[in-house]
């Protein structure tokens, strides 16, 4: 049984927890507001609201109903665009905005970016323009060409400019962005009692950010354990002079960590590059890893940290040796990673993230690479440099970086470690780029590395 | 005004083909399509297909009641394969089973054995080989051999212009209930409710007057669902008819992708020959389009590719001629400016290239050679030219000199960053070049409350062509917008429909929808003569849901006339039709006058490019545009921005991958990419322009669907002119979009290169 809210509801089921919650919304519930445009998460169509407790209120964040399965639904309140829909065919501010601006052509989209920026106007963000844009970041529209509803988030951001709903919902009803009803949301969920299970049966399942887009008809039905909201494996801590980060954290979850902005000052440009929102919200950093894509952009960032796994089992490895092959990993069937940790670095450290794809945002990378580094009086000490979409695997560049250990910066050795990476890595001509094209462009990014570095 | 389906799209409460509630029986229906790109089917295992869970029958060619035969123009398609398949995804045959997920299931269960023939991919392959659909089209003005042997400068070149991804975010689909009779009724998210009527009754063998076809609205479509939205009503309708039950087919993306045609990439060789003066005199042009594996719409596509070829240019001696070449990739279709935007690359490249080797700006060459009124176009039409104005009034307002020498002072303090500006003058004709096309009927209903129900052949799709018949309704009766519902586009209601496309819907069926709803006002105005006092002597009108009488109101009422007209036996509904007058064409001669009017614009595009990653941004797209007078500016500044948009996507990052065994790469979203909402430009700023010519549109406001979207070409120009600026030892060949692959690899990729 798989018990959550929707909308104003209370939902029993016993269909399987594998179902995604786009189908279950649209074809067990009828509520045919949420749409279909990809079932991969690339277009955010079927965006709905997600609401957790949390210690000071409940966070409601965008994620897209197409990856979810009803498991990661269990105790949470999940918001449709009918549960937000005034009655007597009002609207609130959000799609007030849209029609407004003219946000709206076909329409087909529209009901993902209604509920992105509801979701923008319950979350604790800066209201300003560029954050009402980065919010419907996932969301693609063929036919407005974006300005519009630019506009509409700009003037949305305007009117609740210096307002935080996020602890206060009871605000957010009062200015008729969310129906009364959820005023009563957060005791009712407090109210459901999650199934807690300890084994781990069949795979292991996080966001479902991968795993629904490799095989969405298995797994369905697909004995798994779904882990995106255990507890233990939550969480983002400084243990011991490391950064101790659980295996299910997910990228906004690395995002918004404290701890995290003050290792890297860049971190929300750098992963602004990494997927959309409602994806960030979903993805876990351990799916990422295991998912072994050669080019998986939190994999290629944790190398050049020369990041550590921790299993289940006990057993401990360095990231780098993760890997044996393409798809293959160093780690039993039966094992999972819990936690994932890195040197806390100390002072002079550098670190740059480096990603070029068709299209700058919300796509998958042609090539990216990320260096991290001492430096002290010039000389580079601690050098760490990872690229993907160079080799069957996401790449440590070992003789690179060894090379650069103890170096100064100079266009010499920058050309000479080019050499260096040439001999190390093997890409593939494929269709995010031919072989030639993602050597070329490891090279123009080694560069990049230092010039935003330095 | 807005879009009047705004609220209900807000509130997700419009219905569109996979909302419409399900009926008790309904069989779901899958494709299974050639993996294989040409070659003979030897042999096909249905069995364990069929039986599968949930299975009803596994249906193929030799199971069609009617003919297997989906192609419109030319019978060159069938809808299932028989014994050759010609493309990867060509559907081969339909499982019908209780469920989605039953029919995708037992789709996969089907085993074929296919003798692989060698693929054809690449137009100028397929031409060398005689492969066409057809035989070449030719336009000729004046004497381009004999011109050139008196021009100063003559350049000459190659261009090739990749295809598009509609990526209309509704995929395709029909929905098709049995009727009674032998008859059907049929939901379809399709451009061309009578395209799918007609091809519904081909392969059925049902007559026409038993299909209805029903549309509310289409999720986008862009010319992907003109022709392409047959097959899978088609489909649905063959398994209805057999199996006597409902069949509803909503495409999976990558089933749609897949499977389905999208722009034609053209392959073209040009020859340019200016004069001292740098007009240009002569203009040669051999285009390869890459059609598919049918015709589909390639010709009229490839037509309408000559008639732009000279885009907003006037050249007085111009050959252009163009082979529709067949390949074995799904056969390509209709998009968004309909094979103009590939003729108009193909010129933009040839004055690019006589720029550059004349080392002056492109848009020097630009200017000195648009079209002016009262000169002549290759096909015979006579211009009534807004090139001159648009461009004027651009340079104008957006100040073009300061905007380039502000990119080259940026330049300057740059290391790796380059900006550059492109303009790009548009005109696009309107009208069906298919003269007989150009007709459209509108059939209003008032009813004794005094609501109005609107039906017409015109779809919704998000372009606002609903919202524009409503206000055509509500400017001639005067009456509240709210009082007028424009209805489903219904092939029982309106029949032999023109499809909504080649931006002339709102033209013809408003033209419709006016004189309907006219004929009535004039039968009740007749009826009022009768109830107002002195009312057949004087002028009567109607105003804001009252009749006057000279200026004065006389306390007659919109709801009692029209209850007194209806006592009175008066006829409250009307069906109207409408011709464009005015337009012909000749094709023995390729001379005439095809167009009701043309739109003009021009575009001033800036970009910048990260010359260290081979990364850009579209700074700003600002433009002047030929609106006439428009009726709706919200609906009209939209389509200028998605259609800037959609461009500006064609000519960057949107690069559709085929592989040489015929097998789309980029065959789902996340290898596909169109434009987000980071990577459209940062600022579009659109004018209107102010003129005061009279035109054919209705209430003068000019069609405003296709040509923005050609603005979209300066992106690509100017990348070209920022990778130059960077490096002017190079000469990127004129190969579109601009990948950011293609942007590093020009910039650095040949030897002798950094």
């Amino acid at each position: 049984m798989t018990e959550f809210l929707l909308n104003d509801e209370t939902v029993e089921t016993g269909l399987p927890a594998g179902l995604t919650v786009l189908d279950f919304v649209r074809y067990k519930r009828n509520l045919k507001g949420t749409k279909i445009g990809c079932r991969e998460g690339d277009c955010g169509a079927c965006t709905v609201l997600v609401g957790e407790p949390t210690a000071d209120g409940i966070r409601y964040r965008s994620m897209t109903s197409c990856l979810m399965p009803l498991a990661n639904a269990a105790g949470k309140h999940i918001v449709t665009v009918e549960g937000i829909n005034p009655k007597n065919g009002e609207l609130t501010p959000v799609q007030e905005s849209l029609v407004d601006h003219g946000g709206t052509q076909c329409g087909f989209c529209t009901v993902g970016f209604v509920m992105s920026l509801t979701g923008f106007c319950l979350d604790d963000t800066e209201k300003d323009q560029a954050m009402s844009v980065s919010a419907v970041d996932g969301n693609i529209c063929r036919c407005t060409g974006y300005k519009s509803i630019e506009r509409a988030a700009a003037e949305i951001a305007k009117r609740l400019s210096g307002r935080d709903f996020r602890k206060n919902l009871e605000s957010a009803v009062k200015a008729g962005v969310v129906p009364k009803y959820f005023n009563g949301i957060e005791s009712r969920l407090r109210e459901i009692k999650p199934e807690i299970t300890d084994k781990t049966t069949g795979a292991v399942v996080g966001g479902g950010t991968d795993l629904y887009v490799q095989k969405p008809e298995e797994m369905v039905s697909e004995e798994a354990t779904h882990v995106l909201y255990s507890q233990q494996l939550r969480g983002i801590e400084e243990i011991g002079g490391r950064v101790e980060i659980g295996a299910s954290a997910t990228v906004t979850d690395l995002l918004e960590s404290q701890l995290m902005k003050d290792v890297f000052p860049d971190l929300f440009f750098h992963l602004k590059l990494v997927s959309s929102t409602p994806i960030r919200n979903m993805a876990t950093l351990a799916g990422n890893f295991v998912n072994a894509s050669p080019i998986g952009d939190m994999t290629v960032w944790f190398l050049a940290l020369d990041a550590k796994v921790v299993f289940d089992s006990g057993r401990s490895l360095p990231l780098r040796k993760f890997y044996r092959g393409y798809k293959e990993l160093e780690k039993d069937a039966l094992e999972s990673i819990t936690r994932i940790s890195f040197v806390k670095p100390g002072k002079g450290f550098r670190f740059n993230f480096e990603k070029v794809c068709k299209r700058q945002y919300l796509d998958i990378a042609t090539v990216n690479t990320a260096i991290s580094f001492e430096e002290q009086d010039g000389a580079l000490s601690k050098v760490h440099v990872s690229a993907g979409g160079v080799a069957p695997i996401p790449l440590y560049l070992s003789k690179t970086s060894e090379y650069l250990d103890g170096k100064t910066i100079s266009a010499a050795t920058i050309r000479a470690s080019a050499e260096v990476i040439d001999s190390e890595i093997s890409p593939i001509s494929d269709v995010r780029g031919s072989a030639d094209y993602k050597r070329l462009l490891l090279r123009q990014l080694f560069k990049a590395h230092f010039i935003e570095v330095i | 005004m807005k879009n009047l389906d705004s609220s209900s799209h807000v509130r997700g409460e419009s219905i569109y083909l996979d909302d419409i509630p399900l009926l008790q029986g309904t069989l779901f229906a899958c494709v299974f399509d050639s993996p294989v790109a040409h070659g003979q089917i030897k042999r096909l295992d249905l069995s364990r297909a069929s039986e599968a869970v949930g299975v009803e029958s596994v249906i193929t060619a030799s199971d069609l009641i009617g003919e297997n035969e989906i192609g419109g123009i030319v019978k060159d398609e069938p809808l299932l394969a028989d014994t050759e398949v010609h493309f990867q995804g060509m559907p081969v045959a339909i499982v019908l089973a209780d469920s989605e997920e039953h029919a995708h299931a037992a789709a996969k269960l089907i085993e074929i054995e296919i003798e692989e023939f060698e693929a054809i991919t690449e137009p100028r392959v397929a031409y060398r080989k005689g492969s066409l659909i057809a035989d070449p089209k030719r336009f000729i003005l004046g004497d381009s051999e004999r011109a050139f042997v008196d021009c100063d400068h003559v350049f000459e070149g190659r261009a090739d212009v990749n295809g598009q991804e509609h990526l209309y975010i509704e995929t395709q689909g029909a929905y098709v209930i049995p009727n009674e009779n032998g008859g059907l009724r049929i939901y379809s998210s399709t451009q061309g409710p009578t395209a799918v009527q007609r091809c519904v009754s081909g392969v059925t063998a049902i007559p026409m007057n038993l299909i209805e076809v029903d549309v509310t609205r289409l999720g986008g479509a862009f010319g992907g669902k003109e022709d392409q939205a047959n097959a899978w009503a088609s489909i649905c309708a063959v398994g209805a008819q057999l199996s006597g039950r409902p069949v509803k087919y909503a495409l999976h993306r990558m089933e749609d992708m897949r499977m389905t045609g999208k722009r034609h990439p053209y392959s073209a060789d040009y020859k340019i020959g200016l004069d001292r003066h740098l007009k240009i005199k002569a203009y040669e042009v051999v285009f390869y389009q890459n059609a598919g594996a049918a015709a589909d719409l390639s010709l009229p596509v490839l037509e309408r590719t000559l008639f732009h070829c000279t885009n907003a240019y006037f050249i007085p001696n111009v050959t252009a001629t163009a082979y529709s070449c067949k390949t074995n990739l799904p056969p390509n279709t209709a998009f968004r400016g309909f094979g103009g935007p590939q003729g108009m690359f193909v010129i933009e490249s040839a004055i690019a290239h006589a720029a550059e080797k004349l080392e002056v700006r492109a848009r020097i060459l630009q200017e000195n050679n648009l079209i002016d009124s009262g000169e002549e176009f290759p096909y015979g039409q006579i211009a009534e030219s807004e090139a001159r104005t648009s461009w004027k009034q651009a340079n104008e307002a957006f100040d073009i000199s300061t905007l380039e020498e502000k990119a080259r002072e940026f330049n300057r303090s740059s290391k790796y960053f380059r900006k550059a500006i492109a303009v790009q003058p548009v005109c696009f004709g309107i009208s069906f070049t298919k003269t007989p096309m150009n007709q459209a009927r509108s059939l209003v209903h008032v009813y004794t409350d005094g609501s109005i129900a609107v039906s017409t052949g015109a779809v919704e799709m998000g372009q606002g062509v609903n919202t524009k018949i409503a206000q055509v309704a509500e400017n001639v009766f005067s009456l509240p917008v709210e009082k007028v519902k424009v209805h489903t586009t219904n092939t029982l209601r309106i029949a032999n429909t023109s499809p909504t496309a080649a931006s002339a819907a709102a033209d013809l069926n408003g033209k419709a929808t006016q004189q309907a709803c006219e004929k009535i006002l004039e039968r009740l105005m007749e009826v009022a003569g009768e109830l107002v006092e002195g009312g057949k002597e004087t002028e009567l009108s109607i105003r804001d849901g009252e009749v006057f009488r000279d200026d004065e109101p006389t306390g007659l009422d919109w709801v009692t006339l029209v209850n007194e007209a209806h006592l009175r036996r008066v006829n409250l509904s009307e069906h109207s039709h409408y011709a464009t007058p005015g337009i012909h064409f000749d094709w023995s001669t390729a001379k005439g006058h095809p167009f009701a009017y043309h739109v003009y614009g021009t575009a001033v595009v800036g970009v910048t490019v990260d010359c260290l990653r081979g990364r850009y941004t579209v700074d700003f797209v600002k433009n002047v545009h030929d609106f006439g007078k428009s009726m709706n500016t919200d609906v009209d500044f939209g389509q200028i921005e998605g259609g800037i948009a959609q461009g500006v996507g064609w000519m960057t990052m949107e690069e559709v991958v085929y592989d040489d065994a015929g097998a789309l790469r980029s065959n789902a979203l996340s290898t596909y990419k169109i434009p987000d909402i980071y990577s459209v430009p940062e600022i579009v700023e659109t004018k209107a322009l102010e003129t005061e010519r009279q035109n054919l549109a209705i209430y003068s406001s000019k069609a405003v669907g296709e040509p923005p979207l050609m603005y979209g070409l300066g992106a690509y120009f100017a990348i070209r002119s920022a990778i130059r600026a960077y490096d002017s030892s190079l000469s990127p060949e004129f190969d579109a979009p601009f990948t950011p692959e293609k942007v590093l690899m020009d910039l650095y990729g040949n030897p002798g290169g950094e």
